[in-house]
């Protein structure tokens, strides 16, 4: 269990939002620039701190979206209606604005381009973030590794990347993309909605005699399930990293 | 690189709840929020065990039931997790740490606490001595949910909570000081919540 190890301390830069765009009813991604960006690794994360006239402070961790690419950053930000923070960032900072980053933080929850193994990946609504990082990171590097994401979201408006996805699986024989929807499904879905289980899982996933590496991401009760439904269908405990977001232990 | 902080534009912010219990940086939750990196694991009790090791590389090990059967003790206290959240008046039941160095010979400075799964964190051993930490097994007067970190987890209140190892399975007494899981990682050796060391140079 070793990782990357961050050498001396992490300090606060000023980055700039480019832009920004809805990806959902409630998420958005805020492109920045970031002057001196040391580059991150796939499922990293950074601090974002906002700071009021009077001094006064409020920072909370968001997980990087893209690939790493110079000083871009990309950050899919859910927003949560009584939240301090990403009420602010989905709503009120402007194209031109200063945003103080800290990061990339997280070594463990990582995925690199020098991974050959297979990938499951399994996301429960916001945890797709880390996850997408590592679609686009494999993609970019032109990894062949295959992947699987297993994308547990409440109705099709709650899919966040959808169109990227779709073409990225359309173009990509070693990119699998399933969802599984817990409350709405599309017209004409064969299931009943309903959330993530056994029969879910064994449909979706690598089958363990494939040995995947797998990364679940998302709100805590959903990380419990998913790995145990992992471990439940023969994969081993050591294959499966978890990310997980508590009720308010994520981000607000 | 700022060092002085960029005030947010229209960001007014909320001042937290907390007052003087609540560290810089932290706001207070009511949830129990769960963090950790891999599944949780399911520890059988007769299965568990747990191993203190001296730097002489002499054991002491417990089962539960001689676990149990040590004095154990209530604790109320404030925990504050390194993602932001603090909850107060947790209350705990348990082992002080204190209880089962007891007779132990040693001139160790350090400790690694060792945990079911594979997960490792580093506390100096003056924190965990003096009534300051304990090995607990109970939670809100129920016994401790895997998801929590049960059979039995480290409780270290006044370090960020990752130091407050789940499913706990052993603890090793060290001369010289070694970075754990998280620690390796680019997290904080130390931890002090009121200093806000949450990474490494904080």
């Amino acid at each position: 269990m070793a990782g990357t190890a961050i050498h001396g301390g992490l300090v606060w830069r000023t980055g700039t939002l480019i832009e920004r765009h809805r990806e959902s009813a409630t998420a958005h991604t805020l492109a920045l620039d970031v002057p001196g960006w040391p580059g991150h690794e796939a499922g990293q994360h950074v601090d974002v701190r906002l700071t009021a006239p009077d001094g006064y402070s409020a920072a909370r961790s968001y997980s990087i979206a893209n690939a790493a690419a110079g000083n871009r950053l990309e950050l899919t930000i859910e927003e949560l209606a009584d939240g301090e923070v990403s009420p602010y960032l989905a709503e009120m900072v402007a194209p031109g604005d200063p945003l103080e980053i800290r990061g990339p933080i997280g070594g463990w929850f990582v995925w690199h381009p020098s991974q050959t193994e297979p990938v499951q990946l399994v996301a429960g609504g916001s945890g797709i973030v880390p996850l997408m990082a590592m679609i686009r990171t494999r993609a970019k590097a032109g990894n062949p590794a295959p992947f699987r994401l297993l994308y547990s979201v409440r109705s099709p408006q709650s899919i966040i990347y959808a169109d990227e996805l779709r073409e990225r699986a359309e173009h990509d024989a070693d990119l699998g993309v399933t969802y599984a929807y817990t409350r709405i499904a599309p017209d004409g879905w064969p299931a009943p909605p309903r959330r993530v289980d056994a029969q879910i899982v064994g449909a979706a996933a690598f089958a363990p005699e494939r040995k995947p590496l797998c990364y679940v991401c998302g709100p805590t009760p959903f990380v419990e399930t998913a790995s145990n439904l992992l471990i439940a269908a023969g994969h081993d405990a050591q294959q499966i990293k978890t990310e997980r977001f508590g009720p308010s232990g994520g981000g607000s | 690189m700022s060092e002085e902080k960029i005030v947010s534009r229209g960001f007014t912010g909320r001042r937290p709840q907390g007052g003087t219990k609540l560290p810089p940086g932290q706001y207070l939750t009511h949830d129990f929020p769960v963090l950790s990196a891999t599944p949780t694991p399911s520890i059988p009790l007769d299965r568990w065990e747990f191993t203190l090791t001296t730097e002489t590389g002499e054991v002491r090990r417990w089962n539960w039931t001689a676990f149990r059967a040590l004095p154990s003790v209530t604790i109320t206290t404030d925990i504050h997790c390194v993602t932001r959240w603090s909850k107060f008046d947790t209350a705990w039941e348990g082992i002080a740490i204190d209880t089962l160095l007891d007779g132990v010979q040693s001139t160790a400075k350090y400790v690694m606490a060792h945990s079911y799964g594979g997960y490792t964190t580093n506390v100096p051993l003056a924190d965990l001595r003096g009534g300051k930490a304990w090995v607990a097994f109970r939670y809100g007067g129920e016994e401790l949910e895997p998801e929590h970190g049960g059979p039995a987890r480290l409780l270290v209140p006044h370090l960020y909570f990752w130091k407050s190892a789940k499913w706990l399975n052993g603890l090793t007494l060290m001369t010289q000081d070694e970075p754990g899981f998280w620690e390796q990682l680019g997290y904080n050796m130390y931890g002090d919540p009121w200093r806000e060391q949450r990474y490494t140079g904080d």
